[in-house]
């Protein structure tokens, strides 16, 4: 689903030049749970960036199912953005005057699908994060682990093959965090390839894979036994 | 670009964003609603002009006598001159070919009795040619005439107004009135476009006048109407001839700027249309800058918005808004605020510029049918939608081209 070469990424500041990433190799198959560690500033979401085609690398080569992701443009990137990737952020990323089920109806409006058949799938995501009784509510009337799981309810109603999580778990407290992540085991579950950046343990131990950055490269990349989330959840 | 589903999104955008949308719409209405109220005032200054000067005939010329101040010719300066019966002939013999008629002007005035009926009115000692040069319209009876002045008939062509004040409703011809020590009968009642202080004038035949006064020949201002194929440069030419002509006949020096006045309505009007142009050029400068600080105002509101949305473009971005659709977006936007703003502040404009249309601004403001034509308000209002529409354009473009990641970081 995900091949990545020999990946380098360096920020210019001024004169000087930060080299972030220093060659990552790296895939990820269909289905994967793939948590991302390593200490602040390691690159974490500098490579995550990097899949999303939020940001480009320097060089290196990027196959996103099977599709060469090199020198897009604006369009393009934002059409296979679009088509391939959800993202979960960990500021929520709601678009504040929207209400739940129009955020979530959002990359469906980019997808052209119809408005009647949006407010149908939106509301059958929201429903699936069990937020179906909130679909009107401004973001603001929302508590973080419900802005959320909008958030991931957007992020699947487009269908995309990979779903891509920066820190989802890194502005609420451990029982929301939980249930963020008992929801994403179980759209994992349904074959949904997931990548998670996280800094916590326990977190990367509910994925069934860890991925550790250290000073750019991966120093480590070892399956786990999963733990299940829903155990912590009432 | 145009389906049902971008206009959804963006009515969603500006209902829910509605201080912005105010903002930006009241900015324009305002801009529009100022120039069209400000440029039809200017058009209202100018019908005033039109109005006040097109009162009386425009192709006249008014010669003054006064006191000469310069000693010339033997004379001794502070000589009062005074125009006789045979200046009349002589300017009537030397300039026959640019004449169309002339009159002389004797003022004079006092009390007017009609039976019980009293009041004071002017009068004045003229010729035919009056009724030309004041373009008094006949309502009843005739106007003075060649037999009056030959005959020094003791006959009144009275104003509209004397007649309402006097005559409560009596027919006034063939009535008497007295002025002074005399009686004369009432044999014409005439209007006058100029308003009603211009219908409260008695004209009497000139001739009739100088017998009263002890049988002179003195003729106080002589009026004359000179013939329109003269054209401008033709009336002042016909003007200076005619200032050196009676110089000459009343032995007073050319340099002295007094003596004898002429003054020359259409070049009166002229200069008067000249100074309204130049002042409805002041408004309509004012009202144009007006516009310009309208979309000075559109573009840095637009700026301000597209810095407010920045992070909204980010997310709109990871969900797959193309930088086509994010420009587009924040486009079609402003052309729609711009232009229903814009024609609802023209119209405001219109209504107001139809209800203050009123005798206290017209009296007080000199501010006539105050009107904006209708295509300059819709060429003007279209301009500042496109105006407003490229102000947005620079930064929605920016804003369209900020990478995801930046604008995501955006706080
Ligand atoms: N746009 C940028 N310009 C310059 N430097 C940047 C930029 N983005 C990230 N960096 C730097 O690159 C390095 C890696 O940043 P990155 O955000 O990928 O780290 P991270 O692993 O996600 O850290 P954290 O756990 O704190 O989120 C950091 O040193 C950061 O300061
Ligand atoms: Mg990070």
């Amino acid at each position: 689903m995900i091949e990545i070469k020999d990946l380098h990424k360096s920020y210019r500041m001024g004169s000087n030049s930060l080299h972030v990433l220093k060659g990552i190799n790296f895939s990820v198959e269909d289905g994967e749970l793939v948590a991302i560690m390593g200490s602040s500033g390691s690159g974490k979401s500098t490579l995550l960036n990097i899949l999303g085609m939020l940001d480009v690398a320097d060089s290196g080569s990027y196959h996103l199912d099977g599709v060469p992701i090199k020198d897009l443009s604006e369009t393009k990137a934002a059409q296979y953005r679009n088509k391939f990737l959800g993202f979960i952020f960990q500021s929520f990323n709601l678009i504040n005057y929207k209400n739940a089920i129009e955020n979530v109806a959002l990359p469906l409006y980019y997808q052209r699908i119809g408005r009647k058949e949006r407010q149908e799938k939106a509301l059958k995501y929201l429903e699936r994060v069990g937020l179906k009784q909130w679909a009107t509510h401004l973001p603001s009337e929302l508590s973080g682990g419900q802005k959320q799981r909008v958030a991931i309810a957007r992020a699947m109603a487009a269908e995309p093959k990979v779903l891509l999580a920066d820190e989802p778990t890194g502005a609420l407290d451990s029982t929301t965090s939980y249930e963020v992540m008992d929801l994403i085991q179980k759209i994992n579950d349904e074959g949904n390839t997931i990548l998670v950046v996280t800094h916590e343990e326990d977190i990367a131990h509910m994925c069934k894979r860890i991925v550790h950055l250290k000073d750019g490269v991966i120093v480590e990349d070892k399956m786990v036994e999963q733990v299940r989330a829903a155990q912590y959840v009432q | 670009m145009f389906s049902r589903d971008t206009w959804k999104e963006i009515f969603e955008a500006m209902s829910k964003n509605k201080l912005r949308t105010f903002l930006t719409g009241f900015t324009v209405a305002l801009g529009i609603f100022i120039f069209v109220t400000l440029f039809g005032m200017g058009n209202g200054l100018q019908n005033t002009f039109n109005e006040f000067f097109g009162q009386d005939a425009v192709n006249v010329l008014r010669i003054y006598p006064s006191q000469t101040t310069l000693p010339y010719g033997g004379y001794k300066a502070k000589r009062q001159i005074e125009f006789e019966n045979d200046d009349l002939e002589a300017i009537a013999k030397e300039f026959a070919p640019f004449i169309d008629y002339m009159t002389p002007q004797i003022n004079n005035g006092g009390t007017v009795t009609y039976k019980n009926e009293s009041d004071n009115y002017s009068n004045r000692g003229v010729g035919p040619g009056m009724q030309w040069a004041e373009k008094n319209i006949l309502m009843k009876g005739r106007y003075i005439n060649n037999k009056d002045i030959r005959d020094r008939t003791k006959v009144a062509v009275i104003g509209r107004m004397v007649e309402k004040d006097l005559f409560n409703g009596d027919n006034p011809i063939g009535e008497y009135i007295a002025m002074g020590e005399s009686v004369f009968r009432v044999v014409g009642v005439y209007q006058d476009d100029g308003g009603d202080n211009e219908e409260r004038y008695i004209y009497i035949p000139f001739t009739t006048r100088q017998l009263i006064e002890g049988n002179n020949d003195k003729l106080g201002q002589i009026i004359i109407g000179f013939k329109e194929s003269l054209g401008y440069t033709g009336a002042m030419d016909f003007q200076n001839k005619l200032d050196a002509f009676m110089r000459q006949r009343k032995v007073i020096s050319p340099k002295d700027p007094r003596g004898i006045f002429i003054q020359n309505i259409a070049d009166q009007l002229k200069q008067n249309q000249q100074f309204a142009g130049a002042l409805q050029l002041i408004i309509s400068a004012i009202a144009f800058a007006v516009i310009i600080s309208g979309v000075i105002g559109i573009s840095n509101i637009m700026v301000f918005v597209v810095k407010e949305r920045t992070k909204e473009i980010g997310i709109r971005k990871a969900m797959g808004a193309t930088p086509r659709l994010i420009t587009s977006g924040i486009m079609l936007e402003s052309i729609f605020i711009t232009a229903v703003f814009g024609f609802l502040g023209m119209l405001i404009g219109i209504i107001v510029l139809n209800a203050i249309t009123g005798d206290t601004l017209k009296d007080d403001y000199f501010i006539t049918k105050p009107s904006i034509n209708l295509g300059l308000a819709f060429f003007v209002t279209i301009l500042l939608v496109i105006c407003g529409a490229i102000a947005a354009f620079v930064p929605a473009r920016r804003a369209a081209r900020i990478k995801p990641i930046v604008a995501l970081r955006d706080e």
